[in-house]
């Protein structure tokens, strides 16, 4: 099967940007710091910055997401933030007693060029118990995953110790990338399988998909914790997904063999998955997922004609992008159009390509609806944000297991609408 | 334990029988208190959302504009240009370099495509450090283009969200008074901070459409710019949502000599008081009797429905956290009507007059915040054991995770609240929330059910062999009708 021949990568070029495809570099940050046990994450700048990402990540999430903010007024632009800058950390180590506080410096921050090395310092010379770790997240260099990628990356260089003990160490880090809670926890149940002890960064499947409470949690339980975080200096190997870098910086820094792969949706990324997990455990595939990939490989025979030569168009952030795209070629669908928010696309665009590759269903997160109504064709909600659903943090998209969700909404949405599209409307298909 | 930071605790008050100190407000949000508050910008762009034909353009690095893409159920009847979302979306170059030439292009570019009435120039935090000249680009694109393009002086950090709303009343009085004014009724208004919210302005228009006034100009609900550009030939402003439009009421009133007065389209008192006011300010007799007919026919149709809310919702308590106060007091009656009150009220931008009023309505005992944040608000909630939280997407899931019936007051609303059917509709979303059965099984709220069904099967059991005994307490629950015993019944059953 060949793709189309088209342009995917790069759209025609506009001055601006129209209803986006990405989002700003310190929401990223702001979910990988929500992955820390007791991390709070702290964004130097604004308060409309805090707050604008709080109330996008509550509207997909559906849980609290306190983030604080040195709230800058006019002066600290002029003369610098370090006193409001000072004044949040002590509030916030007095309102939340957090064990780390991750700093995400905005592009306010950024571009009065803030002295964070001596900020930092300042506060290091404090009694504090908390750990602060910084990222720099200025909005006009790259998107959100960049943003959650580089989060991950300070969390390793700044908290990361090597193996003083001559025990040699048998845990995995791995760093899954900007995915969802079920993702997470599906990625951990896989490992324990494979009775390979993990270290998730970061893991906020509890803090962001939690259960209702009978106190007020300040932040959310669960995370990975600091001394797990220490400790991915000692793994035995890590594995990353897409572009994450923080495995370099193990491999760089501690020399610790590092995988970097696609994200793992579909037989074939999935089977590259198990592969390095088997090697590195020694172990084969338990059977439970050997059961799953034949269950998942047995329903692409049922349904492949009910797919074939499909055309879909696919968007959002790069590392999911690129996976579901290979996924779809896998299973007899034709990807159109694979439209990356950092690499030009907004959904102006989208929406202007989209009459010429006359698509039979989109497969990205919920901001393409408007689009998948206007063209009366199925949208397949994936990623982040979901922000039209309930559950959208919940999506399984990862393994065989995801792959088998994912499979089975797609053919079922476009049985869905051959069947409503038909006068008989056969029961049977 | 949640302690309220030293640097808020003249925000935070109890209301007692005793006089009162007035609270601390208007402030900057504290750093590091998590407020709820957003910023400058946030103000502006909130306010001049609605605006359906215009250009709104963010100029900034992108998350500003994303953040605010389609974010208000501001609903138009035409155009839907104000659900996109424009931004110059700038890039480390455009910051060394200017953003001036990209903020032209991307104008000139959209201005043909789209075709506008006019633009609004969104300024956010770093083009104020950045130092481009929006005013210039604003007006050199006017003259090639022939529309009003307007700067909107909203970096974030310049102040705070009221400065927002300043910032875009300013922006709207340079559109007042160059349109035509000829053909305006004598008996004639501006609808002022009212912003179509679910067709919350197609509910009013109509009502004062009904008893004869004309509404000359919605700001900014359902508006277009034409209609803007000639507001100044009403002859009395009604100002609602007083936190974000009295600016711009004050600059009409002394530019074209306009008097404004503050109303409220929330509940039915202050419903029936906002036409009142305009009918009584024409002072025409005809005028107050439609007045008075549209009230009445309203009322009657409303409170019977209402009463069936009422017995259901009747002893209930409410947190409520707004944006503006304005909002708070009408909220407070409106629950008053439903039998229900208020043990926590807060808002994020209400200043002295707006607390000594709310102080003035609370009942003893009603917890009061200025520019509160999470753990305030998840602290008093608890302590005070609300049964519904009133607020907007950041407050619900303060409420959901402790097991409190939540309703949307703000802008994502799907259903008007304003007008008399917005009260029964607010009912409705009360009742829908408080009356859910899956509190029952919330970790706060399970044993209080378990020990409530114990304490009533006990009574049940006395008030069986206890038949005869005319010194049975009279019971003061509501009587219900057969169908709703059977849904309690049925709910409890689930429950257990």
């Amino acid at each position: 099967m060949n793709t189309p021949d088209l342009d995917v990568d790069t759209p025609h070029t506009t001055a601006v940007t129209q209803n986006a495809c990405k989002l700003c570099t310190p929401l990223g940050a702001c979910l990988a710091f929500r992955g820390v046990e007791g991390c709070i994450p702290f964004l130097h700048g604004s308060q409309g910055c805090a707050t604008y990402i709080r109330r996008y990540m509550i509207s997909h999430f559906r849980e609290p997401v306190d983030i604080a903010s040195s709230n800058f007024h006019e002066e600290s632009a002029i003369f610098g933030g370090s006193s409001n800058f000072k004044q949040g950390i002590s509030n916030v180590l007095r309102q939340y007693q957090p064990e780390v506080i991750g700093v995400a410096t905005t592009c306010l921050a950024e571009t009065i060029g803030e002295d964070m090395p001596r900020l930092l310092m300042d506060f290091k010379q404090t009694d504090a118990d908390a750990k602060l770790v910084h990222v720099s997240t200025a909005s006009y260099r790259g998107t959100h995953l960049d943003g959650f990628h580089s989060a991950v990356r300070a969390l390793i260089e700044q908290l990361a110790i090597a193996n003083t003990s001559n025990q040699p160490s048998e845990h995995i880090t791995l760093f899954p990338g900007m995915v969802s809670t079920a993702d997470l926890r599906y990625l951990k149940e896989i490992l324990a399988a494979f009775e390979l002890p993990l270290t998730l960064v970061p893991d906020y499947s509890d803090t962001l998909d939690g259960s209702t409470w009978s106190q007020y949690e300040k932040l959310q339980t669960g995370g990975t914790s600091i001394s797990a975080i220490a400790a991915t200096g000692s793994s035995k190997a890590s594995i990353e997904f897409g572009l994450s870098t923080a495995g370099s910086v193990l491999l760089d820094k501690f020399k610790i063999p590092n995988h970097n792969l696609p994200l793992p949706i579909g037989i074939k990324a999935t089977d590259s998955f198990f592969e390095v997990l088997e090697t590195i455990s020694g172990r084969a595939t338990p059977q439970i997922y050997a059961g799953e990939r034949g269950r998942l490989l047995d329903s692409y025979v049922d349904g492949h004609k009910y797919i074939f030569e499909k055309r879909a168009i696919v968007y959002g952030e790069e590392d999911l992008v690129t996976s579901i795209t290979e996924f779809l070629k896998e299973i007899g669908v034709l990807p159109v159009l694979s439209a990356c928010g950092n690499k030009g696309w907004d959904f102006a665009k989208l929406a202007a390509a989209v009459p010429d590759l006359k698509p039979d269903f989109l497969i990205g997160n919920s901001k393409g609806y408007k689009i998948a109504r206007a063209l009366n064709i199925p949208l397949i909600r994936v990623g982040f944000p979901i922000h039209d659903r309930i559950g959208g943090q919940r999506i399984l998209h990862l393994g065989y297991r995801g792959a088998q969700a994912l499979y089975d909404r797609i053919v079922n949405a476009l049985l869905t609408r051959k069947q409503e599209d038909s006068p008989v409307g056969y029961s049977y298909q | 334990m949640i302690e309220i930071l030293p640097g808020r605790t003249t925000q935070v008050m109890t209301k007692t029988n005793a006089a009162t100190p007035d609270i601390a407000c208007g402030k900057a949000s504290l750093a590091g208190s998590v407020s709820q508050r957003a910023c400058v910008f946030c103000g502006s762009r909130v306010v001049l959302y609605p605006i359906a034909d215009a250009l709104h353009l963010v100029h900034g690095p992108i998350g500003c504009a994303a953040y605010t893409w389609d974010i208000r159920g501001a609903l138009s009847s035409g155009p839907q240009l104000h659900r996109h979302s424009f931004s110059t979306d700038l890039q480390e170059i455009d910051v060394v370099f200017g953003g001036e030439k990209k903020l032209e292009a991307g104008l000139l570019e959209l201005i043909e495509i789209h075709k506008p009435e006019a633009a609004f120039i969104y300024s956010t935090c770093i083009v104020g450090l950045i130092g481009d000249d929006v005013a210039a680009v604003c007006k050199r694109v006017s003259n090639k283009t022939g529309i009003p393009i307007l700067p909107v002086n909203s970096e974030g950090f310049k102040g705070t969200k009221k400065d927002g709303y300043k910032a875009a009343c300013a922006a709207l009085n340079t559109l007042i008074g160059t349109g035509d004014t000829n053909g305006i009724s004598p008996y004639s208004i501006n609808i002022l901070g009212e912003f179509n919210l679910a067709g919350e302005t197609w509910i009013l228009k109509d009502y004062y459409q009904k008893i004869g006034i004309e509404v000359v100009a919605s700001i900014t609900g359902d508006s277009r710019i034409k209609d803007i550009r000639r507001s100044h030939g009403a002859k009395l402003n009604l100002v609602q949502c007083s936190g974000s439009m009295v600016h711009l009421a004050r600059m009409m009133e002394q530019d074209y000599n306009i008097p404004f007065k503050r109303v409220s389209y929330f509940g039915v008192e202050d419903m029936a008081a906002a036409l009142y006011e305009a009918a009584t300010f024409f002072g025409d007799a005809k005028l107050l009797q439609r007045t008075q007919t549209l009230v009445q026919d309203e009322i009657s149709v409303l409170y019977p429905k209402l009463q069936y809310y009422r017995e259901r919702l009747e002893g209930k308590t409410a947190a409520i956290y707004v944006g503006g106060a304005f909002k708070a007091f009408s909220l407070m009656r409106a629950l008053r009507l439903l039998g229900m009150t208020t043990a926590i009220v807060g808002s994020q931008t209400g200043d002295q007059n707006d607390y000594r009023q709310l102080q003035a309505m609370a009942d003893p005992g009603t917890v009061i915040l200025d520019d509160s944040n999470p753990l305030e608000l998840a602290h008093f909630c608890l302590e005070k054991d609300v049964d519904l939280f009133i607020g907007g997407v950041k407050e619900r899931p303060i409420a959901y995770k402790l097991g409190i019936g939540f309703c949307d007051h703000n802008h994502e609303r799907k259903l008007p609240l304003a007008g008399f059917l917005g009260m029964l509709n607010f009912a409705k979303e009360v009742y829908s929330s408080v009356a859910s059965p899956v509190w029952k099984l919330t970790p706060r709220r399970i044993k209080q059910y378990k020990d409530e069904k114990k304490d009533k099967d006990s009574k049940s059991v006395l008030k069986a062999t206890n038949l005869a005994n005319p010194h049975e307490p009279v019971s003061h629950e509501p009587v219900l009708n057969e169908t709703s015993v059977h849904k309690t019944d049925l709910n409890e059953e689930i429950a257990a």
